[in-house]
């Protein structure tokens, strides 16, 4: 049994299978990030820091003739979202109930999955997370008051990108607004915004992004935006009482922009 | 002392496999000795002797059941089908035949889950809309 201790929760297999289902579920349709940054990992628990391959000088070296540096790394940072579970409703889905109510797992699922999307989009100050859309150095312009305004304003973040010499394909993070009305909106021709967007992404995916605010296009070329995984989203056990058992969802990570310029935000 | 149960190297196996193997060769001595006190109950007239071989099976009986009891649950796919099969009404090859195909279904499905105990999302860069 490893740190999440998982054996010494009330929980029987099928009941494990279900939160585990039900969260991964949730989770990836809400990890946005993770659709347009590169992964590496999961390193494990133990991981706890990232090698930013720089050394910061040291005035007082223990004797006289050497110089000394320091190597920097950036540490992980932990994320947990606490949830609780009904006992009878677990013994219920031990009964067979196909309704069990997972309402608290599916609210720290998104809580969890808004946090990892707004630390790695616009930054995480407390554990010295800079975000995509806030490292960016091209000026943010605005995405548009209706979804016909989208396609322009998108194209124009392409291009800004390729001035830069960023190339694709490209992605688009929308915010839960912004792709609301990217998925209501067909333009003149009844032709739908998000396949004209798609195009002008170089046919790059378009995601829908709790958290963020406005939108982000960014490359997906690789090796600009990088997201270090210690333990990947897993669920563990606090304790329980006679009504219910209190689990969570945590993970540890990173993130790094190695290349501020290969990102252009747009404001809502 | 022998060291049949173990088929591969003992030195390169892991610690909790050696005892796997201790067990399963203890379920097999267990199964054995059932057998024999089986046979010998069928031929032995003297009941005195009678009783104390069933005494002595009794005790077989349940030190088959606390080893099986254990293997059972260090593996997880043998327990599913065991659970399919044991002390259930009806034809058994059927109900082992259903279990099988219902842990095969699972056990892909496991085999997919990483056995650190994460959800194993990782990445999912590139899927959009």
């Amino acid at each position: 049994m490893n740190h999440l201790l998982r054996g010494q929760a009330p929980l029987s297999d099928g009941n494990w299978k279900l939160l585990d289902g039900e969260a991964r579920e949730r989770l990836r349709g809400a990890l946005a990030a993770r659709r347009l940054v590169d992964f590496s990992g999961p390193h494990g628990w133990e991981h706890s820091a990232t090698n930013l391959g720089r050394a910061t000088p040291i005035g007082t070296a223990p004797c006289d003739g050497v110089v000394a540096a320091q190597r920097r790394v950036l540490p992980l940072a932990e994320l947990r979202a606490d949830f609780s579970v009904s006992l009878s409703e677990l013994r219920d889905d031990d009964r067979g109930a196909p309704d069990a109510d997972l309402e608290d797992l599916d609210r720290a699922a998104r809580q969890i999955a808004i946090a990892e999307n707004v630390a790695v989009f616009h930054g995480w100050e407390g554990a010295a997370i800079g975000g995509i859309a806030e490292a960016s150095p091209i000026e943010p312009r605005p995405l548009g008051e209706s979804g016909e305004d989208y396609p322009r304003s998108v194209a124009r973040a392409v291009e800004a990108l390729r001035e830069r010499g960023v190339g694709g394909p490209y992605g688009l993070a929308l915010g839960p607004d912004e792709h609301l009305h990217a998925i209501e909106t067909a333009e003149h021709g009844g032709y739908p915004l998000m396949d004209h967007l798609a195009k002008i992404l170089c046919d790059g995916p378009i995601v829908w992004a709790p958290g963020v605010r406005g939108a982000v296009v960014l490359s997906l070329r690789g090796g600009d935006f990088l997201f270090e995984s210690g333990q990947d989203l897993s669920i563990g056990y606090s304790h329980h009482d006679g009504e219910a058992a209190h689990l969570y969802l945590e993970e540890s990570f990173s993130f790094v922009v190695a290349t501020p310029e290969a990102a252009a935000p747009l404001t809502s | 002392m022998g060291f049949d149960q173990y088929h591969e190297p003992p030195e390169e196996l892991p610690a909790e496999t050696r005892t796997f193997a201790r067990l399963c060769a203890s379920l097999e001595e267990e199964s054995q000795a059932i057998g024999w006190y089986q046979q010998r109950l069928a031929v032995e007239p003297d009941p005195e002797a009678r009783s104390i071989m069933a005494d002595a099976q009794g005790e077989e009986f349940k030190h088959f059941a606390m080893d099986l009891e254990f293997l059972l649950r260090r593996t997880p796919r043998w327990r599913q089908i065991a659970e399919g099969v044991l002390f259930q009404e009806g034809d058994i090859v059927e109900h082992g035949e259903a279990a099988e195909a219902e842990s095969g279904e699972d056990a892909d499905a496991e085999a997919a889950t990483p056995n650190d105990g994460s959800l194993g999302i990782g990445s999912l860069k590139g899927e959009g809309r």
